[in-house]
């Protein structure tokens, strides 16, 4: 591991670089047992009531792009943080950085849209903060949520609990809100109409979860799929295999992708789960996810398995495999 | 059945398992009857880092019969680049008030004093990545009173984008832009290849995006004064397998020539557009390439009429000499003299994240691609 010595930008792309900090610093310094397992929200344990606490902090150019823009992303960010533990929503907060010289309708704009995304996960947004900077000393806005919601009890989901011969579900395409900031943000002038996948996966998962047998549910946004198999396989010591030809990503994120060369495996979503479910259970649960509108393309996309040194690894469509490993550093595309 | 050009493109028969199947079973026989030819294994060579970067991210190198070896060659922008050029875009990018745009690959490669233009960034320096040079005329449009270099690198896929923006400065009559021409030549770098006595390649899997602009023609040499078999491949799992057939057949049957597994996008006569843009825009010339050093008629340089949008000639920032990193194989992995687990450093001191040289920096480097998939 290297050592830390100054911030770069691949220390906020989700991946190994934000892995390391995160341990090397925050965990070192804020060190506890609820912020160890380094999931999407926290549990604890308030008054008999067993609370999931998660923050998140947005920063996107531009702040608005096609299906979503940076206050829905807000929303459903620390909505969906929440629901993977199996939390009902309770309630948000929002805080805003704003640069100086910011367009009043743009925030208004911005406002509306998370209003539009709270009231479609039923929560409210119920606190929050304001800072305005100078201008030049922020990138327009910057929007911090919090969230907390109720676990129902009994129910608990952790990547530790994964097992032997679990099935990996993901919800649905992959790939997408990556492709479409990054088209919009380069004016890229790609086409196929790729839009962000930003909404609140609550309904999705609480329809899913009435089946029992769902062990674990992660959000994937930055670092994309490959990442956050990365980080359950870490914690559950177990190996993840997948079928590239299984996983869902549209032919026009497919393309956006291989011109750009990215990789899907690695692009950031905000609509998107991935589910560790007992074979029995799979199903289920699959059917479950393909009645719901935001579930309709999930597929079982692989298993996990027991071996002697636990490895992400991809069974490719023409037959061969390789490793997925944790992003390294920033996605760049690539030079010709 | 009507489909859309995407549909098309993303069909899943170029990576379907039982095409694979078969095309591998067929290599199998293909290269015991090469091998029989070749005296051992079969070399051959994708010059192409696209190639290298598909070839890992199909895991197919497990699937490839004993006896087949595959090696990276030349053919990944960043990783050619000599370190001497390398210093001089840092050399740029250190002049107050110059903004430096680039792509994304160039950000982390060091200079011979270990710095990288993300460092330059972080001290201050006004480094934006774009994705395309026309970004950077606009830049320079937008912002008269601040200098835009552009660091054109690469070969003659990228030239012709560079030479579109640089025509469009000069039309545009800006005098705030600029670019740097480190580019190289396929055809040249193979010929450098071929002529090193040491050579081993059996075979070249040739670059679809280069041939698409340049033809078939250039290559004609290869096969015809060396007899090496040449098949110009495309970027699909299938393309692939089906491009190293037909570079065992050539080798089975002596006669090697030129073939064509690309030709949905590769034209015998390649893009005469783009052709004519490049002759316009820049001239052949010497170009310094990591591992080799300084070799005349190799790449190319801004024309007179151009002269004036040449980075390195209105700053300028002279040339020197410098060592590659020490310990680090790039230099003979990119000439196929080594694979990338052959480095002491791979995968040690040497990773994506703390790179040492420019194979294991670049999205399309071979050591990037053998570290990211495992080979």
């Amino acid at each position: 591991m290297a050592e830390f010595t100054k911030v770069l930008l691949g220390h906020g792309s989700g991946g190994r670089l934000s892995r390391d900090l995160v341990e090397q610093v925050f965990l070192k310094g804020f060190s506890n047992a609820a912020l160890a397992p380094l999931e999407d929200a926290a549990e604890l344990t308030l008054g008999g009531a067993r609370l999931a606490f998660t923050t998140d902090s947005y920063v996107v150019t531009p702040v608005e792009f096609p299906g979503a823009d940076i206050g829905r992303v807000a929303v459903c960010g620390t909505v969906n943080d929440l629901a993977v533990k199996g939390a009902v929503p309770a309630a948000l907060s929002a805080g805003f950085i704003l640069e100086e010289g910011f367009p009043a309708a743009l925030l208004r704009r911005i406002v509306a849209s998370m209003r539009q995304a709270a009231k479609e996960a039923g929560v409210e947004i119920v606190t929050g903060d304001t800072k305005v900077v100078e201008k030049g000393k922020a990138d327009g806005i910057f929007i911090n949520t919090s969230g907390v919601g109720l676990i129902p009890k009994g129910r608990s989901l952790t990547s530790a609990a994964v097992k032997p011969g679990d099935v990996i579900i993901v919800s649905g395409n992959l790939a997408e809100h990556g492709v479409a900031v990054m088209n919009a943000r380069n004016k890229l002038g790609l086409e196929g109409g790729i839009k962000s996948d930003a909404v609140p996966l609550n309904g999705l998962i609480a329809a899913a979860l009435r089946t029992p047998g769902v062990r674990a549910i992660r959000d994937i946004t930055r670092g994309g799929l490959a990442t956050v198999l990365n980080e359950v396989s870490g914690a559950c010591g177990l190996s993840a295999e997948l079928e590239e030809d299984a996983v869902p990503v549209s032919p026009a994120a497919r393309n956006a992708c291989a011109l750009l060369g990215l990789d899907p495996m690695y692009v950031a979503n905000e609509g998107k789960i991935v589910l560790f479910v007992s074979p029995a259970a799979a199903p289920g649960v699959l059917k479950a996810l393909r009645a719901h509108k935001y579930g309709r393309r999930a597929a079982a996309v692989g298993a996990m398995l027991k071996e002697k040194k636990p490895q992400v690894r991809l069974r490719t469509g023409i037959g061969g495999s390789r490793i997925m490993l944790m992003l390294e550093g920033e996605q760049l595309p690539r030079i010709c | 059945m009507k489909t859309s050009p995407a549909e098309r493109f993303a069909s899943p028969l170029w990576r379907d398992r039982g095409l694979a199947a078969s095309a591998l079973a067929e290599m199998e026989r293909l290269v015991a009857a090469a091998s029989a030819k070749t005296g051992g294994t079969v070399n051959f060579m994708e010059v192409c880092g696209t190639h290298t970067m598909a070839i890992a991210a199909s895991g197919m190198r497990r699937l490839f019969p004993k006896g087949l070896r595959m090696l990276s060659g030349p053919g990944c922008p960043v990783c050619v680049t000599s370190q001497g050029d390398i210093d001089r875009v840092l050399a740029l990018a250190e002049i107050p008030g110059v903004i430096i745009t680039t792509f994304g690959d160039m950000m982390k490669v060091k200079g011979s004093k270990g710095l990288d233009l993300h460092s330059m960034r972080e001290k201050g320096a006004d480094i934006r990545v774009v994705y395309s040079p026309l970004d950077a005329v606009d830049l320079a449009a937008a912002e008269p009173s601040r200098q835009v270099v552009f660091i054109g690198v690469g070969f003659e896929t990228t030239a012709p984008v560079i030479a579109g923006a640089v025509a469009r400065a000069k039309k545009a009559g800006l005098k705030n832009f600029s670019s740097t021409a480190f580019f190289k030549l396929v055809p040249p770098a193979l010929e450098l290849l071929l002529s090193d006595p040491e050579n081993r390649i059996h075979g070249f899997m040739l670059p679809g995006h280069v041939s698409a602009i340049i033809g078939l023609e250039p290559y004609r040499f290869v096969a015809e004064k060396y007899k090496v078999p040449c098949v110009v491949t495309g970027f699909e799992p299938m393309d692939i397998l089906a491009g190293i057939n037909m570079l065992l057949k050539q080798v089975v049957s002596g006669r090697p020539s030129v073939e064509d597994e690309y030709f949905r996008a590769v034209k015998a006569k390649g893009n005469p557009a783009a052709q004519a843009l490049l002759a316009e825009v820049f001239k052949v010339s010497e170009a310094s390439w990591r591992a080799i050093g300084t070799v005349k008629a190799t790449g190319l340089a801004f024309s007179r009429a151009y002269e004036a949008f040449d980075a390195v000639k209105r700053f300028n920032i002279p040339y020197s000499d410098a060592p590659e990193p020490k310990g680090c194989l790039c230099g003979q992995i990119l000439l196929g003299k080594a694979l990338p687990p052959d480095c002491p450093l791979f995968g040690k001191r040497c990773t994506p994240s703390s790179a040492v040289g420019p194979c294991m920096v670049s999205s399309e480097g071979a050591c990037a691609a053998w570290f990211k998939y495992g080979g």
